[in-house]
């Protein structure tokens, strides 16, 4: 019996390196319970522009990964190894001096709820400004023009007088926007979204996602963009990797994997989702079971327990070896590629209306 | 533009599905008082909540409520299942009036109206065991099924797709999915005719909410109950209910069949709602494009409602008529019977993409100008 | 905000008068008679009668009620003399004005309270806070393991514990007592600094623990984060961020321990035998003192009453939430 435990991808991946590059990322807290393994063994690239999806339901890791990049972790309860390189500097092993210079100058964060990731403390204006002139050295005045002028950008009517207003003041939708202000302010080469449009009406929501895109249009950002939302993720990445328990499942190109999906588990999050032009006929195919807990999580590959093709992969090697996901267009099932391609076309693709 | 010709609406026009409504609301009208003022506080104004509901539900039937947060939908399953009091209007369950019903009047239609909340974690008493939350309603309504009510639990388990043996676990114990599971054993152990369920599956994962919503789909197919199926997902809505209403500020202003709705809206709200949802395509390229509509800003405060129409501030056909008359929801012409809208210069009824995408946010109209 | 404080005045002067009426009905309620109690054990019919008289217990209850809450107001005569507002009545038992009396006694319990509030302040939320910057640390777990022995400690145990050594042991201090500031700045701070130090050391221990998980509480919060993710250093989200939002529940206590205190420190005043308003209060309790009973309680709950307006006004200066609404 074998089990994996090297990279995903093994080897480093064929094409050029990304801006961003991940290897082997593993992240573990230590609970009362024991450790637990948040993310294992994760590896992707991010290029200059694009948009990197990651899909995943809660507890797949998705939110750690990119709280890891920036080093927001707590490092009390957290080790982490493997290789965090953006723009050629390592920066898992980088200086909190170093890391300080990088947020919110050159990467950037935005939450999913923006009333609690704004401070109800200070003005709107002042929160914008703030990483403006610690990193550009501007000048209070200059910060705050600054501020007024993201405002405007990122379409808050007023904006002169909306600045010196505080976070509760703003609607749901206008501090979203005040967020995105913020994150932007210093003009990053990397934007990581964490699920930015989860609390938001859906109209709001629709705002929000154009105003991304047209915004790095403008400013050439790359986004990693987080989100339980298929639909969402449709709309605004380039690429996609799907995440399930702590691990990458799939990836490619959105086309790649929302059109002809090779993995149990995004058959199943596809199933399970009914679509506004699905057919009313069919029943949805829920995934069943439940996520894993991540204290005990089940050997070989994770899906295996809530997987319904699970037989149809000789001997036990779902049970005992984890499936490798290659560093392309590829997916970490154990079937073989006729097979995944058989079964999507005849079973799964019919029943998605 | 044409002039639609209009005719007026007729209640019950659902005549060929169901003969008598099993819940008729109308007028209802919910309104929270808002305190301030100096030096004496007083009730300086109301969040219109609810302002002025017709609906009806008939016996068996899903009817879907969508809208977005603050358009009074969660309001209104309260005031159905009258948890809270109505304002003003009447709800009127087979027949009786059940308005400003009280308790002990309320008693007997309790045990036929039933409740599932969005929040599996919140909504289940985490002291009591699985047993003791699900026979609680029948205790409390006195009722005493044949072989005793841990039978009837376990009967309610096993319908629900839980383990029977799990009788006496706690909720902790349980997923949240399983907690959902749980609240829908609940709500049916009183053998209810009418469920109310407000976003019973949105604070699932996805992968579980397929599992719920099929759940309460067999229950509704297989034990006749109608449901209020309320939500924001209109996905998920459309999947579930034969019939939505689309709620704004406090109003319904489009309600129909399924199809009506999803596939031939007038109201611009409807479209622009359609429009905003985030779709995975699986069609070829060459099938018609969704329309685009991107509003401007958020959905003003119910407290103060724009006068007329209360969409019309955020509406791209609106005109001084929207400001001064409040569309009445009637049936337009071209539309099916019961596909009521309340507009003055309703839509097309298509969802296709339109010659040139409207676009009413400043920020993006400006950053796509940019660009072009 | 004006508004606010306007109408929290206004409440508090209603609020104020419904406690001496409570008060007053209660005592008078009470199955003893005063008279008699003060009257003696060989006590005439005439001397008694005259007592009711001196009094002004022959009065309707109204009457009498409305004497003692316009005499706060506005003064009132007695027999003995001119009593100037606020007026809070005569004593029963010692015939001392109350008011002078709880003013007698109040600069000792005004430097109790203050001089307990600025060291436990000081030393147990500082504490506290670099506790939580160090969590995990050497600092913290020193910090979070001492507060717990001292917060388990009461001050009838740790007051006489050292007093025995301090005083009566070495001799290096004399017994507390409390000489005016305006006398002898010296003398009053070295008679009070034990009583203060002892009262202080066992809130510092609760203001350590809460200050800590107040502070880490708010360290987990998402604005903390972002500030973070801004590039703001630790340092600085600790200090503007994490720190504001951790006053909150530390100015709710801290408002209700002073007010309390000023109210009476009984235990701490009975340990040190010092003659505050705690001791006021018991004696009036005892004796059966109406006019005393009163007058502390009202001076207790006054303060309770301006405490609380302060502390909503901080609550408004801490965060604009409440300021704005």
């Amino acid at each position: 019996m074998t089990t994996v435990t090297k990279a995903e991808g093994a080897p480093a991946p064929a094409g050029p390196e990304g801006f961003l590059s991940v290897r082997d990322l593993q992240v573990t807290f230590s609970t009362e319970d024991g450790p637990v393994k948040a993310v294992d063994g994760l590896s992707f690239d991010l290029h200059r522009g694009k948009t990197l999806g990651i899909v995943g339901e809660s507890g797949s890791g998705k939110s750690v990964t990119n709280l890891t990049i920036l080093g927001l972790h707590d490092p009390l309860f957290t080790t982490i190894d493997g290789e965090i390189v953006l723009d050629g500097k390592e920066l898992i092993t980088a200086t909190e001096k170093e890391m300080e210079k990088l947020r919110g100058n050159r990467v950037a964060m935005i939450f999913q709820d923006p009333l609690t990731a704004l401070s109800p403390f200070y003005t709107i204006g002042r929160q914008i400004a703030e990483p403006y002139m610690k990193h550009t050295g501007a000048s209070k005045k200059a910060a705050w023009e600054r501020a007024v002028e993201m405002l405007a950008k990122v379409g808050i009517p007023h904006p002169k007088e909306r600045a010196r207003d505080y976070p509760h003041q703003f609607s749901g939708g206008m501090r979203q926007r005040a967020m995105i202000a913020m994150a932007l302010v210093c003009d990053p080469d990397l934007l990581i979204a964490d699920e930015p449009t989860t609390a938001l009406d859906v109209t709001v929501q629709a705002q929000i996602l154009d105003l991304l895109k047209d915004l790095q249009r403008e400013f050439g950002t790359a986004i990693v963009f987080i989100t339980h939302d298929l639909g969402v993720i449709a709309d605004m990445a380039d690429d996609i990797m799907v995440m399930y328990a702590g691990r990458a499942v799939e990836r490619g190109t959105v086309d790649e994997v929302l059109r002809s999906p090779q993995h149990p588990y995004t058959w199943g999050l596809l199933n399970s989702m009914p679509r506004l032009d699905s057919d009313l006929g069919t029943p949805l195919s829920p995934i069943p079971g439940s996520p894993p807990s991540l204290l005990t999580p089940p050997p070989g590959c994770r899906f295996h327990p809530r997987c319904t093709f699970r037989d149809r992969v000789d001997g036990d090697r779902c049970v005992t070896e984890r499936p490798l996901l290659a560093p392309d267009r590829s997916s970490a099932c154990h079937l073989g590629a006729e097979q995944k391609r058989t079964i999507f076309i005849e079973e799964i693709r019919p029943r998605l209306g | 533009m044409k002039e639609d010709l209009v005719l007026p609406a007729t209640r019950e026009t659902r005549a060929d599905t169901a003969p008598e409504p099993l819940l008729e609301v109308s007028g209802l009208v919910k309104h929270f008082p808002v305190k301030g003022g100096f030096p004496i506080r007083r009730t300086v104004g109301a969040v219109q909540a609810v302002d002025g509901l017709d609906l009806t539900v008939h016996a068996g039937e899903s009817f879907g409520l969508v809208g977005e947060s603050g358009c009074g939908k969660s309001t209104t399953g309260r005031l159905i299942t009258r948890l809270l009091e109505p304002t003003s209007g009447t709800i009127t369950y087979r027949g009786q009036d059940i308005s400003h019903a009280g308790r002990r009047q309320l008693a007997p239609i309790r045990s036929e109206i039933q409740m599932i909340f969005q929040d599996p974690y919140s909504s289940l008493n985490p002291r009591q065991t699985v047993g003791k939350i699900i026979s609680g309603p029948m205790e409390i309504n006195g009722i005493s099924p044949e072989g005793g009510r841990e039978k009837r639990v376990r009967e309610l388990l096993e319908t629900v797709g839980l383990n029977p043996e799990h009788y006496n676990r706690f909720p902790h114990e349980f997923s949240g999915g399983q907690r959902q599971r749980i609240g829908v054993a609940r709500a049916l152990a009183l053998e209810p005719k009418l469920i109310v369920a407000d976003e019973p599956v949105s604070a699932l994962d996805v992968s579980i909410q397929a599992q719920v919503v099929n759940l309460l789909q067999q229950v509704q197919k297989d034990l006749g109950i109608a449901f209020v199926f309320i939500a924001h997902d209109l996905a998920i809505v459309r999947h579930f209910s034969q019939r939505v209403a689309v709620m704004y500020l406090g109003k319904i202003i489009e309600v129909g069949d399924r199809d009506s709705i999803y596939a031939r809206p007038r109201h611009p709200y409807t479209h622009a709602l359609l429009s905003a949802v985030p779709e995975v395509t699986l069609t070829e390229e060459d099938s018609p494009q969704r329309e685009r509509i991107r509003l401007a800003g958020d959905v003003p405060s119910p407290i103060s409602p724009p006068s007329g129409c209360r969409f019309r501030t955020r509406c791209w056909k609106a005109q001084d008529k929207c400001a001064a008359e409040e569309p009445p929801l009637i049936q337009l012409s071209g539309n099916r019977n019961g596909h009521l809208t309340a507009c003055h210069f309703p839509e097309d009824p298509t969802t296709e993409a339109r010659e040139e995408d409207i676009v009413l946010d400043p920020a993006l109209a400006a950053l796509e100008e940019d660009r072009n | 905000m004006l508004q606010f404080i306007i109408r929290r005045t206004v409440g508090a002067f209603v609020t104020l008068f419904l406690i001496g009426a409570a008060t007053f009905f209660l005592f008078v309620a009470a199955p003893s008679d005063y008279a008699s109690l003060a009257c003696g054990k060989d006590c005439s019919p005439q001397r008694l009668a005259d007592i009711r008289e001196a009094l002004g217990l022959n009065l309707p209850l109204a009457q009498q009620f409305w004497d003692f809450m316009s005499g706060i107001v506005t003064g009132r005569d007695f027999p003995t003399g001119h009593c100037s507002a606020p007026c809070l009545g005569v004593s029963f038992y010692s015939g001392d004005m109350v008011w002078s009396t709880i003013m007698d006694r109040f600069p000792l319990t005004l430097t109790l309270t203050a001089g307990g509030a600025v060291v436990f302040l000081l030393i147990g939320v500082g504490a506290g806070m670099i506790a939580a910057y160090r969590r995990g640390t050497l600092v913290d777990k020193a910090a979070t393991g001492a507060s717990m022995v001292l917060s388990s400690f009461q001050i009838y145990f740790l007051g006489p514990v050292v007093l025995t050594i301090l005083v009566y042991g070495t001799g290096w201090m004399e017994d507390p007592k409390y000489v005016p500031l305006t006398q002898d700045p010296v003398g009053w701070f070295v008679g009070m600094s034990i009583p203060v130090c002892v009262m202080a050391t066992i809130f510092t221990a609760q203001y350590t623990r809460m200050a800590r998980s107040s502070m880490i509480e708010q360290l987990a919060e998402d604005h903390v984060r972002t500030a973070r993710a801004k590039g703001m250093s630790r340092k600085y989200v600790f200090l503007r961020y994490a720190w504001r939002g951790s006053l909150i529940p530390i100015v709710t206590v801290l408002g209700i321990d002073v007010s309390s205190m000023l109210g009476g420190a009984v235990v701490t005043e009975l340990t040190f035998s010092l003659q505050g308003i705690g001791r006021l209060a018991v004696d009036g309790a005892v004796n059966k003192d109406l006019p005393l009973t009163m007058g502390v309680m009202l001076f207790g709950a006054f303060f309770i009453l301006i405490i609380n307006i302060l502390t909503d006004i901080t609550y408004a200066w801490i965060d604009p939430r409440i300021r704005l609404s």
